[in-house]
């Protein structure tokens, strides 16, 4: 049986190091199956969070050789022959322990926003159409990879300001669903600070549930914001129309 | 002695699945002090992984369909071994509880219309299973998890409860620890839901998650609850089998439901000869014993599974409708499933028994325990029919958490014993305090073999006599294990205590089926091959003695004449 070289950061977030095992490989084994290995033989107190092994649940999101992935996506045979194996914890918030991290201010974030709100004399009608894009959304499975590379979090530390884009796609979830008629565009503009996005498309590409989050969710967003705060035309309409959203 | 820090609540909800979310939601209804607690994060519960469907007839794509029909399906599937009433309250409260998830902001696919879409599933009469692609329990989830927050539930979430407290025969809190700092925390509370989940990681092949170590059932048979039914385990019948990382991993019965067929390695639609009606779409238990006959008999495939195939579906179909099915065989086994068969086999999914609850109410037989969802029994029988769990859920959650909350209403403050706090948090301690002993992965791994290979899916009186003798041997070890490293997150840690409520559990399912001198559903006796009426009339049982379990039976409750008669005459299309 081969075997392959995996590197676990471990330890705190004061006091860590990298440890390296000898794990033997098995056909189709993901970098999850190695740290449950280390787990076993090595490092019984490894932590390390999963639950579904299938890339649904997003809980084993980590940094395999840099690239932020979910391990149990992650093969061992798509590395170069020979390649050693580095995994480290998300870097953008902070340590508990070995490769898991304190993701707790994504559930304060998502705390603020305002829940579905179904219009007035709303029928609960839905054409499959309308709908396609909101699915989309709600395919998100809160892995984080997204927020994780955002430079906006990552290098910038805006957590204050900036809400990342996890939560412009659930943003963008409740502002398209056919039959919402809360307005959000005041959150998604000043709270969640939608402007410091540049596009730089670098949460789509870590997407594990392929969600097009800039063009489809960010960018969308965006031109509502544009079109409410910025266009004098759709202002003055907005005030003779009556309609809010 | 170790410090704790206290939360008072008058109901604590164990398990942040759809069970205890949407009895999270029926309890914060009600007025009262709500507290949700679970072991992963929120929203990563084993319902996030659901896939299919909800089960609820409401006739969006067959007008035929209604609960009586429904009603039917699940008695049949359960093989009449059901709680009857669990089964009417389900079949008549399901759909409604499907359009409140919508009202909520729930988006499942839809028919031309506008309507909900709903598939056809293995036992299903009529196309019933409401759906989004083949990810429904995460839209369930997630729905149900935002309900929560908007309501501004506290959730403890990564809290690992490990003991119940009691005052007198009253249930009054709970023990549990912080799985990131090792500290422990202590909730009272004057009702407490359990909604814990399953059993499945006592075997070594199965579709579930770390979480489902049986916590709930361990601690409810210890604080004096009565356990129904543990010998009914769902082998679901279309595991992947290859490659070895993702053996057990579940194919979504949806691929069937959506035209997939199942062949051996000569090419035969095999359940030709099993369920020639159903074929496909037949009953889980059904389907799995045939698949273990083909494979057995040597018609199965390469990697020890049988083939189902959607290759001749349009791939745009296969996509749509199957989007992570099609992701798991590409990622993760080299697979395109629009070109070529899948390799499945059996695997450990679903626990129908439990602990025995009221049908109405979800109270157990301990005042103020109450159990929802996949930890309970009594709704499934012998054996679940695919979407009747996250419909399950769904009923019984609402159920469970309004009565919970009217019993805690009428509740007066209950006082929890500061030496059974100590007693529990010394157990956890003490294989931290050793310096020498077995490692928890170890025992564990060698559960796994023996529940595996003696208490799986084809059962004989010499494998369960056997298994029996195991487990006390590895409980003796279990007594023994040792745990290094500190308190923080320490997944070694925590497994040494799962470890002990796993091995009381394996016990209790192992003796059930032993009891059981008969084939029925899920429990397959080879050495007692037949379905037996006098077994028909009996719920096994599981209650507490001493330190050990007393196994007996009890008389099925009596199903009313008028739903007796449903199973006489066919039911009228659209009695709604
Ligand atoms: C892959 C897969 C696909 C499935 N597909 C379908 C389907 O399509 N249709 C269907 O009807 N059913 C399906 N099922 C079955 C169904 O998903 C489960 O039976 C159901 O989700 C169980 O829900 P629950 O609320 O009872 O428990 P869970 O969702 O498992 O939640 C249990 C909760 O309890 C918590 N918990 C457990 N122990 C403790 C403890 N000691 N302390 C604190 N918290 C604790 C956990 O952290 C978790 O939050 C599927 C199952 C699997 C595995
Ligand atoms: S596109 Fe915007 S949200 Fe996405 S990573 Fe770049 S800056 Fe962040
Ligand atoms: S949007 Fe994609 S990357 Fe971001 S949390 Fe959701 S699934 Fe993960
Ligand atoms: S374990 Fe669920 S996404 Fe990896």
């Amino acid at each position: 049986m081969s075997e392959v070289v995996v590197r676990v950061s471990q330890g705190t977030a004061d006091q860590n190091e990298e440890r390296r095992y000898q794990v033997p490989v098995t056909p189709g084994m993901v970098v999850l199956d190695a740290i449950h290995y280390i787990q076993a033989h090595f490092a019984p107190d490894l932590a390390v969070r999963w639950n579904c092994k299938a890339a649904k649940c997003g809980s084993c999101s980590a940094e395999v050789n840099g690239k932020p992935s979910l391990m149990c996506k992650s093969r061992l045979d798509d590395f170069q022959p020979g390649e050693e194996i580095v995994v480290y914890p998300l870097r953008s918030f902070p340590r508990i322990k070995d490769l898991v991290t304190n993701v707790s201010w994504n559930y304060e974030v998502n705390k603020k926003i305002v829940p579905f709100t179904p219009r007035k004399n709303a029928q609960w009608k839905m054409y499959q159409e309308d709908m396609d894009r909101v699915q989309e959304f709600r395919k998100c499975i809160e892995c984080f990879l997204c927020q994780n590379v955002c430079h906006v979090l990552r290098n910038h530390e805006k957590y204050e300001q900036f809400g990342g884009p996890r939560f412009f796609v659930r943003l963008a979830g409740l502002e398209m669903h056919p039959l919402d008629g809360a307005d959000r565009l005041p959150y998604v503009k000043d709270e969640a600070g939608i402007g410091y996005c540049n596009i730089t498309k670098c949460c789509t590409e870590v997407c594990p549930e392929s969600i097009h989050i800039t063009d489809n969710a960010i960018i969308p967003l965006k031109e509502r914001v544009v079109d409410r705060y910025y266009d004098p035309l759709t202002k003055l309409f907005r005030i003779f129309s009556g309609n809010n959203k | 002695m170790e410090s704790y820090e206290t939360h008072e609540h008058d109901v604590l909800v164990i398990g942040a699945g759809g069970a205890g979310l949407r009895a999270t939601v029926e309890a914060a209804v009600q007025g009262v002090s709500v507290g949700v607690v679970c072991k992963s994060l929120l929203g990563k519960a084993h319902t996030v992984m659901a896939e299919g469907g909800v089960a609820a007839a409401m006739a969006n794509v067959d007008e035929a369909d209604c609960w009586q029909t429904h009603f039917k399906d699940t008695m049949a599937g359960g093989k009449m071994l059901n709680n009857w009433r669990m089964a009417q309250l389900h079949a008549q409260q399901s759909p409604e509880r499907v359009y409140e998830l919508e009202r909520w902001g729930a988006l499942f696919d839809r028919t031309a219309d506008g309507k909900i879409l709903q598939r056809a599933f293995g036992g299903h009469t009529h196309n019933r299973l409401a759906h989004v692609g083949d990810r429904t329990g995460l839209e369930l989830i997630r729905t149900m998890q935002d309900r929560v927050v908007q309501q501004g539930v506290p959730v403890y979430m990564e809290c690992t409860i490990t003991h119940l407290l009691k005052d007198g025969d009253r249930v009054s809190g709970a023990v549990g620890y912080w799985r990131d700092t090792g500290r422990f925390v202590v909730f009272k509370a004057k009702a407490i839901v359990l909604a814990t989940g399953g059993v499945g990681k006592s075997f070594k092949v199965t579709s579930n998650s770390w979480e489902y170590t049986s916590d709930g059932i361990g601690m409810a048979f210890k604080s004096g609850a009565e356990l129904i039914d543990m010998e009914f385990l769902q082998f679901h019948p279309t595991g992947m089998v290859w490659p070895p990382g993702v053996k057990g991993l579940l194919v979504t019965e949806a691929v069937r439901g959506e035209g997939g067929l199942l062949r051996n390695n000569k090419g035969e639609r095999f359940m030709e000869k099993y369920d020639p009606k159903r074929m496909e779409l037949s009953t889980r238990d059904l389907v799995a014993r045939s698949i273990y006959t083909e494979v057995k008999e040597g018609r199965g495939s390469e990697h020890g599974g049988v083939f189902l195939d959607v290759s001749h579906l349009p791939a745009e179909t296969v996509i749509k409708k199957l989007p992570s099915m099609y992701h798991q065989f590409k990622d993760l086994a080299d697979v395109d499933i629009t070109k070529g068969p899948m390799e499945v086999g059996p695997t450990t999914h679903y626990m129908m028994g439990g602990v025995r609850v009221d049908a109405d109410t979800g109270q157990t037989t301990v005042p103020g325990l109450f159990a929802a969802g996949e930890v309970g029994g009594g709704m499934h029988g012998a054996n679940r029919l695919g979407g009747n769990s996250l419909s399950d859920l769904l009923v019984f959650g609402k159920l469970t958490g309004e009565a919970a909350a009217q019993f805690a209403k009428k509740s007066s403050k209950l006082r929890v014993r500061e030496e059974d706090i100590k007693a529990g948090i010394e157990e956890m301690l003490a294989p931290l305090a050793r310096t020498s002993g077995p490692s928890p992965y170890e025992i564990h791994e060698k559960l796994q073999e023996l529940m595996q290979s003696y208490v799986g899916i084809m059962r004989t009186e010499q494998d369960l006599k056997h298994a029996i003798e195991q487990l006390q041997t590895l409980k003796q070890e279990a007594q023994r294990v040792r745990v290094t490293g500190s308190r923080m997150y320490n997944p070694g840690w925590h497994l040494a205590y799962d470890l002990k409520t796993m091995l009381n559990t394996s016990e209790a399912i192992a003796r059930c089926a032993l009891q059981r001198t008969e084939s029925r559903g899920a429990h397959t006796r080879l050495d007692h091959p037949a379905t037996s009426p006098e077994w028909g009339k009996v719920n096994s049982t599981v209650n507490q003695d001493g330190d050990g379990m007393r196994v007996g039976t009890s008389p099925l409750p009596q199903m009313p004449e008028e739903l007796r008669q449903l199973f006489e005459e066919p039911v009228a299309a659209a009695k709604k």
